[in-house]
């Protein structure tokens, strides 16, 4: 088990980042939505306020304004709740962003199921979904608060439209200080061979946890941390197919248009290989704790490793 | 660029062609918007030829001066004034529309090289202006971003967004101009315009004969709309008359204080007699008698 880990929430460093990036020399601005507190934007905004421009609550203005920013060689930053953007703004990401390729990063937090008590309307369970679908854009979900500083990073050094998906709750750090995000690269948490678990954001630590209960069993489960959805790393789903035999996918959003679409479709162009799905289907959220919602909707644990078992005895199809 | 001095008479020579270029594009791909191009061309002409510092030759100048284009349905009036202003040969006027040609249906950022935002879904160049002027600010360029708008796009809840905002950062450093020539899509926003002209003014919920639904979103009380959100308001009688045009530019270019929106009263079509105030040329291209028409009424 992931037991006494340090508990940070990945939205919690996005504002630190900026900071410590700007006063490396790189031309960083913010654009933000009156939601500064919760994203942490707001500590940038204080250090430098020249360089944080408030909207007020208005998320498509927000997009536009950091296009423009950007088409003058800007880095330009927004940030809100995942609901509001990509969700208020799906129009002005495709066109002020992804088509003309403009240099903006998206940091959405309060993202998922795992948002808890403020509900249904509060928790992003199709916003990967909605920023896969436009090709240009780069989606990263770190899994925790060390990965999501170097994520922050590494977009703010490449160049092109990126999406960085956060968290409200404070989470396990999964990863320690000698960790080095690749775009395009997944991180191998765990070692196994008779079943791998792929994972993102809070699944992650959940999916390590799901390894300890089936390596109890005496099954081996091999753990990926999916960070990187756009660029993904396809040779990680094809080894963990024909090394291990059997996927199970875990994701705080919906199963269709996120992870398990793309192990899905990557396995059955290569490599079919039984997959199941752990993620929110066919209905939305509840309030409740973070450990509640999750627990009433199945993303556990336990959960995961039913899925590993049926998906291990489906090897023989 | 800006050749200050550009007379009228050849200004009115170059609007000509610019409406040449207009039907030669949607002819050429029996589509594309020569209504809003039309009502829009004079406003496009005198910016080009008297108004924006710009180098076709320079496209990325860092201190040219910016030109949003919000309604990004037309584009042949923009590439029309873009060719005359020499940023691309005026050949590729015949391959508008045309898979991976230079001139495609709705603006792209950078296709062709000074083209500066992407658009056609509307509502959105004004945001985009906001982040141009403020990065203005930041670097202390002088430039000014200019930012043309249709009454469709003044119906778009981020035009709003973002009128609010530029008045709260009072970025005086950029100009909204809106071609009001009350027609859109589906028929006409309003009669305001004709309340004392020799159009008939019409309540609302009034059905055209023709089936265009009239006063589709009424825009008014327009200006007092643009003073509530902070910023101060010209408005330009007659949009197509290129000294009142260029005087209202430069007086929104020197306003301290507050953006300047420029209202300009136009007429959709303007400049081809059967297309002038018909819903019917927003989006669609003449037939062969209409073409031949057309040139007539634009020949030199």
């Amino acid at each position: 088990m992931v037991q006494a880990a340090k508990l940070e929430a990945t939205r919690a460093v996005f504002g630190p980042t900026l900071i410590k990036l700007r006063k490396e020399g790189l031309d960083i601005v913010c654009v933000d939505a009156d939601l500064g507190y919760s994203t942490s934007s707001v500590k940038f905004g204080r250090e430098f306020p020249d360089r944080f421009f408030p909207v007020g609550v208005a998320e498509q203005n927000m997009i536009g304004v950091a296009a423009g920013l950007a088409s003058t060689g800007k880095i330009a930053f927004c940030s809100t709740f995942a609901v509001f953007a990509p969700g208020h703004c799906f129009d002005q990401l495709r066109m002020a962003v992804a088509q003309p390729k403009t240099n903006v990063k998206l940091v959405a937090s309060h993202a998922g199921l795992i948002t808890g008590e403020d509900g249904a309307s509060a928790q992003s369970l199709e916003d990967i979904a909605l920023m896969l679908s436009m090709p240009t854009f780069n989606v990263i979900v770190p899994a925790d608060s060390i990965e999501a500083e170097q994520a922050l990073e590494a977009a703010a050094r490449t160049d092109g439209p990126f999406y960085i998906r956060t968290m409200r709750a404070k989470t396990a750090v999964v990863h320690d200080d000698s960790y080095r995000f690749e775009l395009g690269k997944w991180s191998q948490l765990r070692e196994g061979s008779d079943v791998t678990l792929i994972a993102i954001a809070d699944m992650v630590a959940v999916a390590l946890d799901a390894a300890d209960l089936l390596s109890a069993d005496g099954v081996s489960a091999r753990v990926l941390n999916a960070a990187s959805l756009r660029p993904f790393d396809r040779d990680a789903i094809i080894a963990a197919g024909n090394e291990t035999g059997a996927i199970v996918t875990a994701e705080d959003h919906f199963v269709h248009g996120g992870l398990g679409s793309i192990v899905a479709g990557a396995l059955a162009e290569a490599r079919p290989t039984p997959v199941e799905f752990i993620g929110m289907r066919d209905r939305y959220g509840t309030s409740g704790t973070s450990a509640g919602v999750l627990e009433y909707f199945n993303l556990t644990a336990k959960a995961i490793a039913v899925a590993a078992k049926k998906a291990i005895d489906r090897k023989s199809e | 660029m800006a050749a200050t001095q550009t007379s009228v008479d050849e200004l009115k020579s170059i609007a000509r062609r610019v409406r040449r270029n207009i039907i030669r594009m949607v002819v050429a791909a029996n589509s594309g918007h020569p209504g809003g191009s039309l009502s829009a061309a004079d406003i496009l002409v005198t910016l080009y030829f008297r108004t924006l510092k710009y180098d076709p030759k320079k496209p990325d100048w860092p201190d040219r001066d910016r030109l949003i284009i919000s309604k990004g349905h037309i584009t042949p009036g923009v590439y029309g004034v873009m060719g005359e202003a020499g940023y691309f040969s005026t050949d590729e006027f015949d391959n508008f529309r045309t898979p991976n040609a230079l001139l495609q249906g709705h603006v792209i950022m950078g296709k062709p090289a000074g083209v500066e935002m992407s658009a056609g879904a509307l509502g959105m160049g004004l945001s985009f202006s906001l982040g141009q002027a403020l990065a203005g600010k930041l670097d202390g360029k002088d430039y000014t971003v200019f930012c043309l708008l249709s009454d469709g796009d003044c119906q778009e809840g981020q035009t709003w967004e973002a009128a609010m905002s530029a008045g709260h950062h009072k970025a005086d450093n950029m100009v909204a101009i809106v071609d009001r020539n009350h027609i859109q899509n589906d028929g006409y926003s309003d009669f305001q315009r004709y309340e004392n002209g020799d159009q008939p003014s019409k309540p609302g919920g009034w059905v055209m004969e023709d089936n265009h639904t009239a006063n589709i979103m009424d825009l008014e009380p327009f200006p007092a709309k643009w003073e509530a959100f902070g910023w101060n308001v010209i408005h330009v009688q007659d949009g197509h008359d290129f000294d009142a045009l260029t005087d209202a530019f430069e007086q929104a270019r020197s306003h301290k204080g507050q953006p300047t929106v420029v209202i300009c009263e136009t007429t959709k079509g303007k400049g081809v007699s059967f297309m002038e105030n018909n819903p019917d040329f927003h989006g669609k291209a003449p037939d062969k008698e209409q073409t031949e028409q057309a040139y007539r009424e634009l020949a030199d």
